[in-house]
């Protein structure tokens, strides 16, 4: 089966007074139709800067500096602004951590989901009211029919972002990318929002690109997850496999650090210090200076992901010549 | 430790705010004053060496007592007292300055709370300078030193300025802060949300260890379910100003009484993957402004009926803890 999107070798990098920033380093993922792959790491570890590659939208002097990106097969990397413009919307939609970035607020929700649903669809007006109205009720917005000519400050945060995901979902994508969808939501709406995502991209045939530094939430909702640790992915793997049974020590690090419901013990695992920041990310595995288990090879070398089972790993530890050794 | 060894009372305390339109707006719109109760009638005490959390979600009020307890806003109703002693009676002088240094408060972003163009050592020394007048500027220096340690940084640190440290490390600085004044009562409002997991982990951690070394007690606030009960002893849920229920860490995660906290903790995700069966959690929190009458949650409220739309219900004892819910009186939740 072809991947829906497809990212090879991606590098996207900042140039500056003081040298050249890599925000991406080097990463290649496939997401395969109907999957959600959830993209998880700490903050500035380079998962917004991933998504906004796949959407063309890298703010300059950012940009890809190699690699590729292919969507259904097709390179979009190297498209132009306009022809990018009819992919976002059209095949690929989009959900952002602030409701209000994706929605206009000058205009009723009606207004701006005909607009999107008739740029991209060959229906009339009315057909396309129609299906926005479906799509709204779809999202568990009650009334739809009359609220669909409310403006978006009509709304509450967590009913403007069920919106956003109508607007996502209105010209049938093949792919959604979510930025931190529920990350501003209160908690007993983020749950709520998880839901209506999974289940209208299972329903519309859409795959997922689930950007979060929340481990639940892409406990809860990814089938796949890719771990970034300073613009690189340290592990990749069923999301199951991962959590449970994290290999890279980053992963490790990270699943203990996290309180649970069921945590028992005292004391947290925690990990020493903190990611480095672009400008001195270290020589060899990135991780090095907080890695318990470093050895000579870490401090010189990259390791670049190994398949290990269902998964690959970067991390010398996982390199078949160095099990053997 | 006694469980009869208040520290903190709080007593009936409420605080409104204005959130009128302007008089002329008002004038011409036909429209009354506003106020949001944004914390309504709340009572708990909080015991020596004990840390007590509250929870709720954004707008419940959990900031407002935080500033309503430190000092940083007055009660509309109600009082507090610290160590058997009113905080309402306008304390003067000595005796006030002996009393606040008792009690301490860490915010959310470390950054804002921080002033950015004085160097660690201003910034620690400053209460020092404050409460321990008697110091030599080298004594000072020293203490300051023995404090940056004493959070995980090192004596060298006092030279820099905030804006060169990583988010965990400004709340390090925030703590040696609040130590400074050798505090017996610390208020940590959000102290680790602003944090990346990992680095929250560092800080919850040496949090635990600086209250065991220095018999310290928390007010703990947090959104975080997972993160308060890995913290705190008894455990307060706020739901639109009001205590839904209190009861101890143990208890509350249990057997949640009151309806608001099943569903939080329904909400909460399920990390290790058990497949824990989750309910759906219905509904918003309503506008503050013009909270449903009766128990404020009898909207999303699956067990409502006519008496909760009419009627507030009070906290009371339930057997394990503290629940307000006419349906746990009742016998029927
Ligand atoms: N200075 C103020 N003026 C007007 N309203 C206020 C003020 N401070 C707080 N409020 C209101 O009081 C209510 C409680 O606010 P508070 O900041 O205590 O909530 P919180 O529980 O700390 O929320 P969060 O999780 O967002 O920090 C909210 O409705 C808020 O809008
Ligand atoms: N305009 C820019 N110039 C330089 N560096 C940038 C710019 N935008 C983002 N970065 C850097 O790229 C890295 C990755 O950012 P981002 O993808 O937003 O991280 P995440 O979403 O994982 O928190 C960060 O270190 C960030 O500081
Ligand atoms: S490569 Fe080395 S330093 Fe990096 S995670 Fe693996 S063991 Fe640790
Ligand atoms: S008082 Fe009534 S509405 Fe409120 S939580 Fe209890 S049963 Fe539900
Ligand atoms: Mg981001
Ligand atoms: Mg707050």
């Amino acid at each position: 089966m072809q991947p829906v999107l497809s990212v090879k070798n991606l590098t996207v990098q900042f140039p500056t007074r003081r040298g050249t920033l890599t925000a991406v380093d080097n990463i290649s993922f496939d997401i395969m139709p109907g999957e959600v792959l959830g993209v998880v790491g700490e903050s500035g570890a380079g998962k917004s800067m991933t998504g906004s590659a796949v959407i063309g939208l890298i703010e300059p002097p950012g940009r890809i500096s190699s690699g590729e990106i292919l969507l259904q097969g097709e390179r979009i990397d190297n498209l132009g602004p306009d022809q990018m413009r009819r992919y976002r919307g059209k095949r690929i939609g989009m959900v952002f951590q602030d409701p209000l970035t994706s929605l206009n607020p000058l205009y009723t929700v009606a207004e701006q989901l005909i607009e999107t649903i008739r740029t991209h669809m060959p229906l009339s007006p009315a057909d396309a009211r129609k299906r926005a109205i479906k799509l709204l009720d779809d999202v568990g917005i009650p009334a739809a029919e009359r609220r669909i000519d409310d403006y978006p400050h009509q709304f509450s945060g967590g009913m403007r972002q069920r919106v956003v995901i109508a607007l996502a979902l209105c010209a049938d994508p093949a792919l959604v990318i979510a930025d931190e969808p529920t990350t501003a939501l209160d908690v007993s709406v983020q749950a709520q929002i998880i839901d209506v995502m999974k289940n209208m991209c299972a329903e519309y045939g859409a795959a997922i690109m689930l950007i979060t530094h929340d481990m639940g939430v892409i406990a809860e909702t990814a089938d796949r997850v890719a771990v970034m640790y300073a613009g690189r992915i340290a592990e990749i793997g069923p999301v199951r496999d991962v959590i449970t049974d994290a290999k890279h020590p980053y992963t490790a690090g990270l699943m203990g650090s996290i309180p649970t419901l069921a945590t028992n013990s005292d004391r947290l695992t925690q990990i020493p210090g903190s990611m480095p920041r672009l400008s001195a990310i270290p020589k060899g595995c990135a991780f090095n200076p907080r890695c318990p288990h470093a050895f000579d090879r870490c401090f010189v070398e990259r390791p670049e992901p190994i398949a290990s089972g269902t998964r690959r790993v970067a991390c010398w530890l996982h390199a078949p010549e160095e099990q053997a050794a | 430790m006694t469980t009869s060894n208040p520290l903190v009372e709080v007593n009936k305390l409420s605080r409104r705010f204005d959130v009128s339109k302007p008089w002329l707006n008002r004038v011409i719109e036909r429209t009354d004053k506003a106020y949001v109760r944004a914390v309504d009638d709340v009572t708990f005490r909080i015991n020596k060496g004990e840390t007590l959390a509250l929870v709720g979600e954004s707008g419940s009020g959990k900031s407002t007592i935080a500033r309503l307890i430190v000092g940083l806003l007055d009660p509309s109703e109600g009082d507090i007292h610290f160590d058997g002693k009113s905080l309402k009676k306008g304390l003067k002088g000595g005796e006030a300055r002996r009393l606040r240094r008792r009690f301490q408060m860490i915010f959310q972003d470390p950054f804002a709370s921080l002033n950015p163009r004085w160097r660690v050592t201003d910034i620690i020394g400053e209460p020092l300078k404050v409460f321990e007048g008697g110091l030599s500027s080298l004594e000072r220096r020293k203490r300051v030193g023995e404090l940056l340690t004493l959070v995980g940084l090192s004596p060298e640190d006092g030279v820099k300025f905030p804006h060169e440290f990583s988010g965990g490390q400004r709340q390090r600085v925030a703590i040696a802060r609040a130590l400074a004044a050798r505090p017996d009562f610390i208020v940590c409002d959000e102290p680790t949300s602003a944090l990346d997991v990992s680095v929250q982990a560092q800080i919850l951690n040496l949090m635990k260890d600086l209250q065991d070394e220095f018999g310290l007690t928390f007010l703990f606030i947090s959104h975080d379910l997972s993160v308060v009960r890995h913290m705190a002893n008894r455990i307060g849920v706020l739901y639109l100003g009001r205590l839904a229920e209190v009861a101890d860490s143990k208890t509350l995660f249990a057997k949640p009484r009151h309806p608001y906290t099943r569903m939080l903790l329904d909400a909460v995700p399920d990390l290790e993957m058990t497949g824990r069966k989750r309910k759906k959690v219905e509904g918003e929190i309503p506008n503050p402004i013009n909270p449903p009458p009766g128990c404020a949650f009898h909207p999303r409220c699956p067990f409502a009926n006519e008496r909760c739309r009419m009627e507030i219900p009070q906290l009371l004892w339930n057997g394990e803890g503290e629940t307000a819910c006419h349906g746990v009186e009742e016998g029927r939740i």
